[in-house]
């Protein structure tokens, strides 16, 4: 006779409340041996800064290729910018392993999707989206990814910057550099980009360039040696290892 | 720590023990909402600078959220608790319109966000909330928002890392508190709009977490209309 609809929101968390991911081993964390919580709360094997930024017709992002044991320059090839398909490149810093066990999840939803067979490909604020409900979900276990990602890609041709860290805040902008790039060479693309708002690749290009040499002089953390990514309608392109430029003859005029 | 017999400072990168890097859930991103009614229309601005500490993470950062045709919530505070609040509250609205045929009226809103934040009484949205809008007999409203739930109607408010910068002004100027000899004349939009970027701009000269530009909603009967304006930048 009458038959009830069906539920709104059904097989899945009530509103507002987290969704617990299956086969991870976080549920098994809790409540073991005391009754205290007990989460990894630090970063191990780190990377530092990315830089990242909007040209005319595309986005560029790099990051050098060293993985920081504490102050120990540990593992010095450590790839961190990486396409995902052709139209998202995504660089990370932070913990190089939860970096690695973000990439696994994130090339499962890759095959997954694949799968499907639609033709149809992951879009960057999709992709931005997805890691801010990634990272949110953690941080409210206690037990977050110790990441910064930055999301480029072109947006049904427009280009997309977007960058999420370890809490989940997450927004969009036409530069974004993260770590101790935030502090050294954000002041410097943004006045770059003030005088000229509309550089092209090879422009783009030349100021990473400087970016990752001011760095590689500051930032104690930092390489020689890095990777950029680029994305435009031309397709993905990766480069390097890249060397940075050194002088340090300066080092003479610093007292 | 060091023991307190033990004079000598400590220097973290020198001890023994190993380093433990404190995880807080919690950021503070700054921002300041400002919201204003009168008979038949409410206006509410906020700034888009989003910032943690010393750095500017974006000059252009919009923190209204549109939730109707006549309903507009403005928030600041801890920037993915904002990004999660509004992201459910857009499913809340879609599922009562889809159960209900109708849209979500202004109060009805302004009860739900309260019922949605006392939900996490005990691990709370960080989130300072303004939402304002029509109620049903079209006169404009503002409802401000603890971090946990607790609410009040008003017509007037300023919230946010400026909130207690702004809110004495706002008393005098909207209020018309301690003002003598004045006659209580109701406000019209452009009053309303003039003071709330006089607000802003004292805001600005303050406050670090607030300027680069705001952006402003007018909602009336005949719909939302969006201003910007610009603040100082550093």
């Amino acid at each position: 006779m009458f038959q009830e609809a069906p539920s709104f929101w059904q097989n899945g968390p009530a509103p507002g409340s987290f969704y617990n991911f299956p086969n991870t081993t976080f549920n098994q964390l809790q409540n073991s041996a005391s009754d205290a919580f007990k989460h990894s709360q630090s970063p191990v094997t780190t990377a530092t800064s990315i830089v990242a930024l909007v040209y005319d017709a595309g986005v560029i992002i790099a990051g050098d290729i060293l993985g920081s044991y504490g102050s120990l320059a540990r593992y010095r090839n450590c790839s961190r910018v990486l396409k995902v398909n052709n139209n998202i490149i995504l660089g990370a810093g932070g913990d190089y392993g939860d970096f690695q066990y973000v990439k696994a999840l994130l090339n499962q939803k890759i095959i997954d999707e694949e799968c499907l067979d639609d033709g149809l490909k992951l879009k960057p604020k999709s992709l931005h989206c997805w890691l801010t409900r990634i990272m949110y979900n953690r941080r409210s276990k206690f037990d977050p990814f110790w990441n910064n990602f930055v999301v480029g890609g072109l947006q049904d041709g427009v280009p997309f910057l977007g960058t999420v860290d370890k809490l989940g805040t997450a927004y969009e902008d036409k530069i974004i550099c993260t770590g101790y790039g935030a502090h050294i060479v954000t002041p410097m693309i943004r006045a770059a980009l003030d005088k000229n708002p509309n550089i092209n690749k090879a422009e783009a290009k030349a100021l990473v360039l400087k970016a990752m040499e001011v760095l590689y002089y500051r930032d104690a953390r930092s390489y020689p040696k890095f990777e950029i990514a680029t994305l435009d309608q031309d397709g993905v392109e990766i480069a390097g290892p890249i060397d940075v430029s050194q002088n340090w003859e300066i080092a003479h005029f610093v007292r | 720590m060091h023991s307190v017999m033990d004079s000598r400072p400590f220097f973290e990168d020198y001890s023994v023990k190993p380093m433990q890097r404190q995880f807080s859930p919690y950021a503070d991103n700054g921002g300041s909402i400002i919201a204003i009614s009168g008979n038949d229309f409410v206006v509410i601005g906020a700034d888009t600078r989003l910032s943690s500490g010393y750095s500017i993470y974006t000059r252009d950062q919009n923190k209204l959220f549109k939730l109707s045709d006549t309903t507009v919530l403005g928030c600041s505070g801890c920037w993915c608790d904002t990004l999660s609040l509004t992201r459910i509250l857009n499913a809340r609205m879609q599922m009562y319109e889809q159960e209900h045929n109708k849209k979500m009226s202004t109060p009805a809103c302004a009860q739900m966000l309260s019922t949605m934040l006392y939900y996490k009484r005990f691990f709370p949205y960080y989130i300072s909330n303004i939402l304002v809008g029509l109620d049903s007999e079209g006169k404009g409203c503002v409802y401000s928002y603890d971090p946990i739930g607790h609410t009040e109607r008003s017509s007037y408010r300023a919230g946010g890392s400026a909130g207690a910068l702004l809110q004495p002004l706002l008393d005098n100027q909207v209020g018309m508190k301690n003002m003598q000899n004045v006659q209580n004349e109701p406000l019209t939009i452009e009053r309303a709009v003039g003071i709330l970027k006089d607000t802003f701009i004292s805001a600005a000269e303050r406050d670090i977490y607030t300027g680069d530009s705001i952006k402003i909603n007018v909602i009336t009967k005949d719909g939302i209309k969006e201003d910007t304006f610009e603040l100082r930048k550093d």
